[in-house]
């Protein structure tokens, strides 16, 4: 009795440091079959690194999270992936919600052609997260902050975004995505068109916002996973060959196939 | 020789050069720089191209040279009355047609024709070869159709001299040149770019001839008629007594409102459908409805025409007419702004809806996956991102539909009536520059009027107008692209 009361506690804790659990996912395009039964948890305030050689399926399986696959036609996900223990894919969950609540950002900068001001105001005028005007300046200056480039561009708001540099660009994204106030952010490659400096301080940003995030970051960078998370899957032609606590997946890693891709064998 | 046998033979020529060239250097066991056939289109290309080029300007020139000589020789007494020395010229030339047709029939020998031959019978063999005259054979002008017929023969002779001597010196001059070390590629590649780049030349030329020819005849109309007018005259009132109000403003007036009323139909429903084609359509809806609108772009616009006379405009007489379906009596006409302008509206849809949609579509999909991750629905991602990342691109799309409408013939000819005035009702009659053009050409007027001639000022007014929209539109197309480059 007592051992039971223990074990359901040990679960709803673990469940609760759990943000997403998924189980048994697999995705298909068309014919190709592009995840094949992973099952994965991502939990509260952590940074997740997903790693791989290239066409692995990294960000076929990210896009599941926050069901992006569902602007593809041919694309088809099975399996069970649950945010907060609510099962994503079911009918009654309103992907454009989800979207709100899981940011995203993409391999290229991509600002929308308006001002940085519209960029970042963009989500919470969609959604309707303010009331007053000042409610917005807010919003748009906090996401700014917490993107660490306030200061870079708090006196040209009105500019265009896309007349900045790539590293501007790409914390412009992250911020248009905190915006939205969601409870995770995933990156897919987010660093990969940027320059080392632009990088550095991407990198050094993601380690923050772990603190009210959790946050999941596909790349091909080895070292970045290792710098930026604390737990890394290891995924290879669409298996999830490994999964668990990054410094353990980097010096101790139990696949030969995983010890061969961060010793440079494949990749 | 005729001129065929001449092209003919420089043709054979050039492919005598080919092999000529190869053999030459096939035949020497030096390694060779080029391949073989690189040396045999050089011989080839230097046969052919100068004389193929002096044809074909001798061609062109020499009949415009023959007919200033002639007409420099017309004297006054040649001139019958009523008659201008343009009339006789042209009598001359046909006459001199007629001879040659009637020489190379065996009806007549050009030689014996002399002062003592009788012009009655001679006039009826230029009958029998299709060369009727007006009045009787005046022996003066017949003197000058022989001259113009030797002359003529002699410049034919002079031709075929040059271009044979000239292939002949071309394949001569290349065949000298070519040898083992000899870089005939490369020679021949320059050779490709020359006439790639007369080719482009040309097409700019013949562009600028016709603007000149219409500038011409424009600078005559303004000898006759007042510009001030033509610009700023309220009235477009041709008459036969000398004094026409011929001012461009009502049937500007009524180009642009028709355009508009184009415009008005063609652009949201183009827009619409581009954007529902690149945004919402499956595959499959998209592989078929796409060519459809394409077909629809490849009707003749005097099919176009036919449909508003025949069944549109009926059709809205039918509903606005006296005694229509509405009680109302609006519509005198079936043929008004209406009618032409929504059915030119139809024929612009493909054509907006065609170039919005290769807009849209260069839209980075990277944009749209940024507006959807951040929850955006799919009309939210199209209005407030998609449509104005295209808007420049799109504002250029309806000027050229914009400059398309004012200068479309057949639908207004067909549709929108003969009345020039200032009217705001959509359903009166309108008439546009390009009707009053084709009416005031192809009325039996005297060509050298100002009724005619402004024809010429009307089109090249046109013409810039319409340019000065393509230009600006291509500018902000282009600008647009490069946005996303
Ligand atoms: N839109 C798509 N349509 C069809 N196949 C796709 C699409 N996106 C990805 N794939 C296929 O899915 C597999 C995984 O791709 P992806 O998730 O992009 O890999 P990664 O991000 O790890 O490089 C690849 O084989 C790829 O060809
Ligand atoms: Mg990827």
């Amino acid at each position: 009795m007592k051992d039971q009361a223990m074990t359901t506690l040990e679960t709803s804790v673990t469940d609760q440091n759990n943000k997403f659990s998924a189980n048994n996912v697999d995705v298909y395009y068309g014919e190709t079959h592009a995840i094949k039964d992973v099952s994965v948890n991502i939990e509260n305030n952590t940074v997740t690194a997903f790693i791989g050689p290239s066409g692995c399926g990294k960000s076929t399986f990210l896009r599941c999270l926050n069901r992006m696959n569902d602007t593809i036609d041919i694309c088809r996900v099975t399996g069970d992936i649950r945010l907060d223990g609510e099962d994503i894919y079911n009918a009654k969950v309103d992907p454009v919600q989800l979207r709100a609540k899981v940011g995203m950002v993409f391999q290229k900068p991509n600002p929308f052609p308006k001002s940085i001001y519209d960029n970042i105001a963009y989500g919470p005028r969609i959604h309707g997260l303010f009331k007053t005007k000042a409610d917005l300046d807010g919003i748009v200056e906090n996401s700014l902050r917490r993107a660490a480039i306030w200061d870079e561009v708090k006196d040209r708001l009105d500019a265009p975004g896309t007349g900045l540099s790539g590293g501007q660009q790409q914390r412009i994204c992250i911020a248009r995505a905190i915006a939205t106030a969601p409870d995770v952010l995933l990156m897919d490659e987010p660093c990969s068109a940027l320059d080392p400096i632009a990088t550095a301080q991407v990198e050094e940003l993601i380690d923050e916002l772990r603190e009210n995030f959790s946050v999941v970051i596909v790349t091909h960078s080895m070292q970045q996973a290792a710098r930026v998370s604390q737990k890394t899957a290891f995924f290879h032609m669409g298996n999830l060959v490994e999964f668990g606590d990054t410094t353990k997946i980097f010096t101790n890693p139990e696949d030969p196939r995983t010890e061969s891709y961060i010793t440079g064998r494949i990749g | 020789m005729s001129t065929f046998t001449l092209f003919c033979l420089i043709v054979v020529l050039a492919v005598i050069g080919f092999f000529a060239g190869r053999h030459k250097v096939n035949s020497q066991s030096k390694p060779l720089h080029s391949l073989p056939r690189y040396y045999g289109t050089y011989v080839a290309l230097f046969a052919f191209i100068p004389a193929l080029l002096v044809l074909l300007v001798w061609l062109l020139a020499s009949p415009i040279f023959l007919g200033k000589t002639i007409a420099s020789q017309i004297t006054a007494d040649m001139i019958p009355e009523g008659g201008s020395a343009e009339l006789v010229l042209s009598d001359v030339s046909r006459i001199a047609q007629g001879l040659r047709a009637g020489a190379d029939n065996g009806l007549i020998l050009t030689e014996n024709i002399n002062d003592t031959v009788n012009l009655a019978v001679l006039a009826d063999v230029l009958a029998s070869s299709g060369v009727f005259l007006g009045g009787e054979l005046n022996p003066d002008v017949l003197q000058l159709a022989l001259s113009y017929t030797d002359a003529a023969a002699f410049s034919h002779f002079l031709m075929i001299c040059v271009v044979l001597g000239l292939a002949m010196a071309g394949f001569v001059f290349a065949y000298g040149r070519v040898n083992p070390e000899f870089w005939a590629r490369n020679r021949v590649e320059q050779t490709y770019l020359g006439v790639l780049i007369l080719a482009a030349g040309l097409a700019i030329l013949t562009t600028a001839g016709i603007v000149l020819s219409m500038l011409f005849e424009t600078i005559n109309f303004f000898q006759l008629h007042e510009m001030r007018d033509f610009f700023f005259g309220l009235n477009w009132a041709p008459n036969f007594h000398g004094d026409s109000e011929l001012s461009i403003l009502p049937l500007l007036w009524g180009t642009l409102y028709i355009s508009l009323v184009a415009l008005l139909v063609a652009v949201p429903v183009g827009l619409f459908a581009a954007i529902y084609l690149s945004e919402y359509a499956s595959k499959t809806v998209r592989s078929v409805a796409k060519p459809l609108l394409e077909v629809l772009a490849g009707i003749p616009t005097i099919v176009y025409g036919l449909f508003a006379l025949i069944t549109f405009g009926p059709f809205l007489k039918d509903w606005f007419g006296d005694g229509g379906f509405l009680g109302v009596n609006w519509m005198g006409d079936a043929r008004s702004v209406a009618t032409a302008g929504i059915v030119m509206g139809i024929m612009l849809i493909p054509f907006v809806s065609s170039l919005s949609d290769d807009i849209i579509n260069a839209v980075p999909q990277a944009l749209r996956d940024g507006s959807y991750g951040l929850g955006a629905t799919q009309s939210e991602t199209v209005k407030q991102v998609v449509l104005p990342a295209a808007l420049p691109g799109i504002v250029g799309a309806i000027l050229l539909a914009a400059s398309r409408a004012i200068g479309e013939t057949m639908i207004v000819v067909l549709g929108a009536g003969a009345i020039a005035r200032f009217t705001g009702n959509p359903l009166e009659a309108l008439t546009t520059i390009t009707t009053r053009i084709v009416s005031q050409l192809t009325g039996d007027g005297d060509f050298n009027s100002p009724e005619t001639l402004v024809a010429f000022a009307l089109g090249l007014t046109l013409f810039v107008i319409t340019l000065a929209l393509n230009i600006v539109a291509l500018y902000i197309v282009r600008k647009y692209r490069e946005q996303y480059e």
